[in-house]
């Protein structure tokens, strides 16, 4: 473990100013297929990013050599990167966008992840793909875990010192029924939608194996479903899906860098301008929507960001109306704008870009009961499975693994291939109830910047209800 | 000092020597290594957002013992005292886990499959320099992208005497030039920085945008003859990515092209598919340090030759293995060249859709091999042969079983290298090489 208050004292006199972020993470992955294991992998990354500030730019510099040479070579890199970006840098910076602060952040955890063994998880896999092998008609079944333990140790010549350590649990259970040419999966609420800070309490067998029998089940009963109908109609979400629809079709276009347009020649721009702020009206009254680090066992909780801000909940939409956007203190200073603390890189060999964290929609006063009720012809879809929208994040098509009509009322028979598609703002204009039961779910894999990083993000939300959608099917 | 190369390579085989010779008698190991030097620089509106030295190497080692299989990787320094330790403690860390875990019943025995030593050195420009290069021969323009080079290391040996190693030294400056939210793509790649080579790829790129001067055309949706340019194809061709060739995806029922194999629908002749090494984007050897063919034909003429088949599905399934990497995915792709001259291409479009680009695609039907997907960048409406407006942008949601099925009507007779511009957790190696293509009733619905 680099001790960095001693290799701070060994820099210090060299600059004016430099942080240090040391992360040491450490990922397993867990799988079994068809009963015998099929992944059994441990990467153990470590690295350390030197970050200076020379003319009003930053230079960064991430090295995984941790000898004090190393990272004396390193400082040296940052001081040049910074100097030679700085004769051509896009803002004028200071220490005001690096803030002094101090603190620590753990996630939460009953079991720490190190008490339960690789035998006792594969042990508990293999009967979860057992208890998946309902019909000869399953040709695949599988059970996969990425247990994730992160240590960010950051410290800065002007004062700062944060520690934050996670403990993140992703998993997914999978079927995959084929019967005459036709091929259906269904998972536990998506390809690792399933992800929390949690320990090993998350490996609780009985809860495990119901959900493994359950996803069989229901491949089995989409090989004899109807085709989602090509028609509109309402439309309600489950959690599991209404964290794809609010990641992209929310998260995405409200991040400032991309208004910015630093993102333009990657991910893309936003539809949503700095002058909308205030005044637009993204969606029906319902619609409230908030950046919120606090919620206990999502992905993005934490503490601070990688700039040292704090992180605190915000509301980015309320009432449907467009109030802050997801940006950290350098965008907020370009800008003009307020934001907030979203500053995150993806690891120590990263600079920190604006990044969601556990974007939310609020929840409202209904139940589903009642959304199902007052449908007289709809479809709930369910589970994520395929998603796609433009650079401006206006035009979507985005595909679920499971559905059910809706007919007078009551949810009658299962449909498959359920997909819609919509344009950003008429589609949340449409928004016509929210439940108060609400799920967290999220994903390890957002990718976004140059050069590129994967990020985790966090999405609790409610089931939703959507007037007159555009739904199809195969 | 010694340079990045020749460091990396002392330290790689200084750890894995020592990895080798502690090994115990019934123990076998496949060792790898992934290291790079980089610069990343990242511009918008031809300033600099913010540029990133990395240097890092991440060792990745395969430990077999008593039938179980334990795959572990860690981080080097580059110091050999330092990593000798670390890879100490992580071979007993390896041993450990085979200990807990059940029996691996596709083990893929080590074996030696050669030997190789390939280093290409290139002609980088200065770090120092490189930020002026680019801004001045971009000045004028609103500039965004990104700039990445420096060296960058594959190296495998194993504890039956392989041993394999691949270094080379590259760039690629990844843009794209706006004029207001109308914009131009290119790639500017190689070896050898030459700035005549990049001011003239940024012109070709400022004539196009010249082009998008026109108030955009806003289409209906419906079914349009479109014409493919090879950015546009490489992103059709990136869905093949996504386990598409895997033969453990078509054993498990996931492969967008199991209706291909089981002759339930079938492509255009005019469309024939390679994994081409000798077009030398990357290195041959896999992560076991197997060969793969030079030259391997996955469609020919329309018809699924083959799927990619790693030495582990080989022993799954009792079939015999093409020394495809373990996810069984592409690593040198080829969509091979028509005859259609470029000369002509706006002449047969006739009247249609131009595009130069395509974004975010996804399947929506993967049985079907149905795609989605966004028109992106430089995308024109074409009529009687010419261009007449740039189109605002359309999803499409079309199946690979039409657009290169009955409705591919032309390949072009040139390609295109389209580089490989990943560079999530490290530099991505390789590329795949496109044509473009002439299409009928290409299907937009948005």
């Amino acid at each position: 473990m680099l001790d960095l208050n001693r290799t701070m004292k060994n820099l210090k006199s060299e600059v004016d100013w430099l942080n240090l972020r040391f992360v040491t993470e450490k990922t397993t992955y867990r799988s079994v297929r068809d009963d015998k294991p099929d992944t059994n992998n441990i990467n153990f990354d470590q690295g350390i990013m030197i970050e200076v500030i020379v003319n009003g730019h930053f230079g960064f510099s991430g090295t995984s050599d941790l000898s004090d040479s190393g990272i004396k070579r390193a400082l040296q890199k940052a001081v040049a990167v910074a100097k030679a970006g700085s004769k051509h840098k896009v803002h004028d910076f200071s220490l005001a966008q690096r803030p002094a602060s101090q603190g620590s952040y753990r996630s939460p955890v009953v079991k720490p992840l190190d008490s339960f063994s690789a035998k006792e998880i594969m042990d508990i896999f293999t009967a979860a793909t057992s208890a998946m092998k309902l019909s000869d008609h399953i040709v695949s079944r599988s059970a996969t875990a990425m247990i994730v333990e992160t240590q960010v140790h950051s410290m800065s010549s002007s004062g700062a010192d944060i520690a934050q350590n996670f403990s993140i649990v992703s998993t997914d259970y999978s079927a995959t029924a084929l019967k005459n040419g036709e091929t259906q999966t269904r998972t536990d609420s998506g390809g690792l939608a399933r992800c929390l800070q949690i320990g090993a309490e998350v490996f609780n067998r009985e809860s495990i194996l119901a959900r493994c029998t359950r996803v069989a089940e229901e491949a089995l009963e989409l090989l004899d479903a109807e085709n989602c109908p090509n028609t509109s109609m309402d439309l309600i979400l489950a959690p599991d899906q209404m964290t794809l629809q609010v990641h992209e079709s929310i998260g995405h276009p409200l991040e400032y860098d991309r208004i910015l347009g630093d993102e333009r020649n990657y991910a893309g721009w936003s539809f949503v301008k700095p002058e909308d702020f205030g005044s637009l009206q993204y969606g029906s009254k319902l619609m409230n929507v908030t950046f919120d680090p606090s919620i206990s066992d999502a992905m993005a909780s934490y503490a601070f960001d990688d700039s040292g801000l704090k992180a605190e909940k915000e509301y980015l939409i309320k009432d449907g109306k467009l109030l802050r956007g997801l940006g950290g203190l350098e965008s907020q200073s370009r800008l003009g704008l307020p934001g907030v603390a979203n500053s995150r890189s993806s690891s120590w060999n990263r600079a920190p870009i604006d990044r969601m964290a556990n974007i939310n929609l609020e929840p409202g006063t209904s139940s589903l009961e009642e959304m199902i009720a007052q449908t007289e012809r709809g479809v709930f879809m369910m589970a994520n499975k395929s998603w796609s929208i433009d650079d401006y994040r206006n035009k979507f098509q985005f595909g679920c693994e499971y559905a059910k009509l809706i007919e007078n009322g009551k949810l009658t028979k299962t449909l498959k291939n359920p997909n819609y598609r919509g344009i950003t703002v008429p589609f949340w204009s449409s928004l016509k109830a929210v439940s108060a039961a609400r799920e967290t779910y999220g994903s390890p894999y957002c990718g976004k910047g140059e050069p590129n990083q994967i990020i985790r993000v966090g999405h609790t939300n409610p089931f939703c209800l959507f007037e007159n959608v555009e739904v199809f099917g195969a | 000092m010694p340079n990045f190369i020749e460091q990396t390579k002392n330290n790689f085989n200084t750890v894995a020597d020592h990895i080798l010779k502690s090994l115990a008698s019934n123990e076998a190991a496949n060792i790898n290594l992934q290291a790079e030097e980089s610069l990343f620089v990242r511009f918008n509106d031809n300033h600099v957002r913010q540029n990133t030295f990395v240097e890092q190497r991440v060792l990745s080692l395969t430990l077999q013992k008593n039938g179980r299989t334990a795959n572990l990787s860690f981080s080097l320094t580059g110091n050999n005292e330092l990593d000798l330790k670390s890879a100490t403690t992580w071979l007993e860390s390896a041993r450990l886990e085979c200990d807990l875990l059940p029996e691996d019943p596709y083990q893929v025995a080590i074996t030696n499959n050669g030997t190789s030593d390939s280093t290409l050195l290139g002609k980088l420009l200065d770090p120092s320099a490189i930020i002026e290069a680019i801004t001045q021969a971009a000045e004028g323009t609103d500039f965004a992208g990104l700039y990445s080079g420096g060296p960058q290391i594959s190296a495998n040996k194993n504890s039956a005497g392989q041993s394999h190693w691949f270094a080379a030294e590259n760039f690629f400056m990844d843009y794209s030039i706006y004029m207001g939210e109308k914009a131009v793509k290119g790639v500017y790649a190689g070896s050898e920085w030459n700035v005549d080579s990049f001011k003239a790829k940024l012109s070709e790129s400022k004539n196009l945008l010249s082009l998008m001067a026109r108030p955009k055309k806003v289409l209906e949706p419906g079914a349009y003859r479109t014409y493919l340019a090879p950015g546009a194809v490489a992103e059709l061709a990136s869905m093949f990515y996504w386990g598409s060739f895997s033969f453990n995806g078509y054993k498990q029922g996931t492969s967008s092209l199991q209706k291909l194999a089981d002759k339930e629908k079938s492509l255009s002749p005019l469309f024939t598919l390679v994994e081409n090494f000798k077009m030398g984007l990357t290195h041959r050897f896999n992560s076991l340090g197997e060969l793969a063919p030079e030259y391997q034909e996955l469609i020919k003429d329309g018809e699924l030759k083959t799927y990619l088949i790693s030495s582990r599905s080989a022993k799954e399934y009792g079939v015999q293995s093409n020394q495809a990497s373990p996810g069984e995915s592409p690593r040198s792709l080829e969509i091979l060249p028509g005859s259609l001259k470029e000369k002509d291409v706006l002449k047969e479009l006739d009247t249609g859709l131009y595009l130069s680009n395509l974004h975010y695609l996804n399947w929506s039907d993967r049985a079907n091999a149905r795609i989605t997907g966004m028109t992106r960048y430089a995308c024109f409406w074409v009529e009687n042969g010419e261009i007449v407006a740039p189109i605002a942008d359309m999803r499409f949601d079309e199946s690979l079983f039409d657009c290169l099925g009955g409705n591919l009507l032309a390949v072009t007779d040139f390609q295109e290298i389209n580089p490989a511009v990943s560079t999530y957790e490290s530099r991505a190696f390789g590329g795949n090489k496109n044509p473009g293509m002439l299409i009928k009733d290409f299907k937009f619905t948005l």
